[in-house]
């Protein structure tokens, strides 16, 4: 196709993914080297019969001036990047000082906002991305070994927790995991304890929203995978059958290589997919004890008093980066392969 | 696996059904334990004293006089101004399925059609943005919109669920515009029509199975945004899925929870109907880009 009818057929969809991702990551960019204006105090004094007191307010009518004359705020640099909220430098060397202990030092520092949403985030991608892939392995499996006649009903039955958005898939799981709900009124019951609940632990919640995230995300897997299962070739597995290999040895050595590049495949979405983790934790009501990269960015645009462009700017950022290093492996095998090919 | 040769032992029959019942007990259970409870008083589906009353509906029975009641979603979609927000919903999923496959077809075909090195390119950047998390975006829109004073409204919203579903809708048509032969678009140029003609009244034609993917995954999207359109739509025209949100209640106010439940009914039986009849489209969309590795 020449250059200039691809132009026109590329235009509109081109300038859309230019004009709403290319450009607000630029603007991300931008603004997480401003942060919000102070607040203009001055000192008011009151006399009354007994004596003249000094005391110091917020002058609304200045501080609302400067917002509005400069609104994207004042230039930090990257102030925002070290301060306390984000990657906390000053406060981990005070720590590194400070404590007596590597322990000590660890437990001070994951108690600080940035890495204790970091944490939580990895830790997610960590336990749900595998498991995943496992249990949506197990499903295709067995799913294909059922009557091609109720497969049709089966694989509808399976797809559901996926097609539904996160919100309403961890409520849904919420309100029977609940300590009011079917499943944690039984659990209380089970292990003789009434004040179980998900708010009161925060190893719980964890694990609850591990769950919640292989609930969710298994069906993908699972989907493509059944695709995956259908295209294996039957001559080596017949063979192999003759030959006397067991089923796990069919598995293993004929089934598994030829849907390895599917397997990289879900991996790299789920993994792309868990690492944005942030609805579930609206959900669950988990704020109090788990918060995620993304959460943090949402939590600081929805701030009462002014919204924390900065801050969340700067999160996101050093999210987009966090992406980039994930992607990184992929992209790096694409290129090589790509140069090869030419 | 149904191989003539591989005979399976009963004691692995056994096993697999027993956990393919178990698995669709968990996938399933909780859409059905949510919709039955739908339709009892809040004091029975959320019972402090008992959780059996969910299903022998001893307040629902005190309450209303009737084992089961329609209460919740009567309220919830009056009261609750729920018709406003699947109003709101069916508005904005029907734009952006429109102009994200209108965009998208005419994108991907070029994408499909060039051997040039920048359509690889292109395709690559296509991922990246895939793989942007959706708040990092709305963290770059905000500010601007306030700015514009754009904020708040429906058309804006469109506009930004079509360019963040352009990456994936272009990666779908793309691997299915590649399974329509070149040769078939080259006859017609040959013929005399030019590109778009061709793309118009040749490829279009047999690519409605492809379209249909696509568009089905377009809605999916729009339809279930929680992060778009909770911060950049005003509560007036919130979407079902941030209406559904705000019915939870915050520190400040008293939520009501069984309008929560009857709405995430009422939000997701369309979706489950829908599936149900295109279960074949969104099978082959997943695996579009997977299958060929």
């Amino acid at each position: 196709m020449p250059n200039k009818t691809f132009f026109w057929f590329f235009l509109p969809t081109g300038l859309a993914m230019i004009l709403f991702i290319g450009l607000p990551i630029l603007s991300t960019g931008i603004q997480s080297f401003y942060a919000q204006h102070d607040q203009v105090v001055k000192e008011v004094k009151k006399c009354d019969p007994f004596g003249c007191t000094v005391s110091i307010v917020v002058d609304q009518e200045k501080t609302s001036k400067i917002r509005e004359e400069k609104p994207l705020g004042k230039f930090n640099g990257f102030g925002t990047y070290v301060d306390r909220n984000h990657l906390a430098i000053e406060e981990i060397a005070k720590f590194w000082n400070e404590t007596n202990s590597f322990g000590e030092f660890v437990d001070q520092v994951t108690n600080l906002p940035f890495y204790k949403a970091l944490i939580f985030t990895l830790t997610y991608c960590l336990f749900v991305t595998p498991n995943v892939l496992l249990l949506g392995f197990i499903i295709a499996l067995s799913l294909n070994a059922v009557t091609r006649r109720i497969r049709g009903p089966l694989i509808f039955g399976t797809i559901l927790p996926m097609i539904v958005t996160p919100l309403v898939g961890s409520l849904v799981l919420f309100w029977m995991i609940d300590a009011e709900g079917i499943i944690g009124a039984n659990l209380q019951m089970l292990m003789d304890d009434p004040y179980l609940s998900l708010k009161s632990s925060k190893t719980l919640t964890w694990i609850t929203i591990i769950i919640y995230g292989i609930w969710h995300h298994s069906p993908f897997a699972f989907v493509v995978f059944y695709a995956a299962l259908q295209t294996v070739p039957q001559e080596p597995v017949e063979a192999a059958i003759i030959d006397g290999a067991s089923r796990w040895q069919r598995v293993r050595h004929i089934v598994l290589p030829h849907i390895y590049p599917v397997v990289t495949f879900v991996a790299l979405i789920s993994l792309m997919d868990n690492f944005r983790v942030f609805e579930p934790i609206i959900g669950f009501s988990a704020e109090g004890s788990a918060q995620s990269l993304s959460w943090l960015i949402y939590d600081n645009l929805v701030n009462e008093e002014v919204i924390l462009f900065g801050s969340a700017a700067a999160t996101s950022m050093m999210t987009i980066v966090g992406i980039a290093i994930l992607l990184a492996p992929v992209l790096i095998r694409t290129w090589k392969e790509f140069r090869t090919a030419r | 696996m149904e191989y003539g040769l591989d005979k399976r032992s009963n004691a692995l029959k056994i096993f697999n059904t027993t956990f393919i019942i178990v698995w669709l007990l968990v996938a399933c259970f909780p859409f059905i334990w949510t919709f039955w409870g739908s339709f009892k008083v809040r004091a029975d589906f959320f019972s402090r004293a008992d959780w059996w009353y969910a299903i022998t509906a001893f307040n629902t029975l005190l309450e209303t006089g009737g084992k089961f009641t329609t209460d919740a979603y009567s309220q919830a979609w009056t009261e609750g101004e729920f018709w406003k927000a699947s109003r709101n919903t069916v508005i904005v999923t029907f734009f952006v399925v429109t102009i994200s496959l209108f965009l998208g077809t005419l994108g991907a075909y070029a994408l499909s059609r060039s051997t040039r090195n920048y359509a690889f390119w292109i395709l690559i950047a296509a991922l990246i943005f895939r793989a942007m998390p959706h708040i990092t975006l709305v963290s770059g829109y905000l500010f601007p919109f306030f700015q514009l004073q754009i904020w708040g409204i429906l058309p804006t919203t469109i506009v930004v669920l079509v360019a963040i579903n352009q990456p994936f809708t272009l990666w779908l048509l793309y691997s299915f515009f590649k399974t329509v032969p070149k040769e078939l678009d080259e006859s017609a140029l040959i013929d005399g029509c030019s590109y778009f003609q061709a793309f118009r009244h040749i490829i279009m034609p047999v690519m409605w199975p492809g379209v249909i993917t696509a568009g089905l995954f377009s809605l999916m999207l729009a339809y279930n945004d929680f992060t778009v359109t909770a911060l950049l739509l005003n509560q007036e025209n919130h979407t079902m899925v941030p209406k559904i949100q705000s019915y939870l209640g915050t520190n400040q106010h008293e939520g009501n929870l069984m309008w929560a439940v009857s709405a995430v009914v009422s939000a997701t039986a369309p979706l489950f109907m829908l599936v149900m009849f295109f279960q074949r489209q969104v099978i082959s969309g997943l695996t579009a880009g997977a299958v060929k590795g």
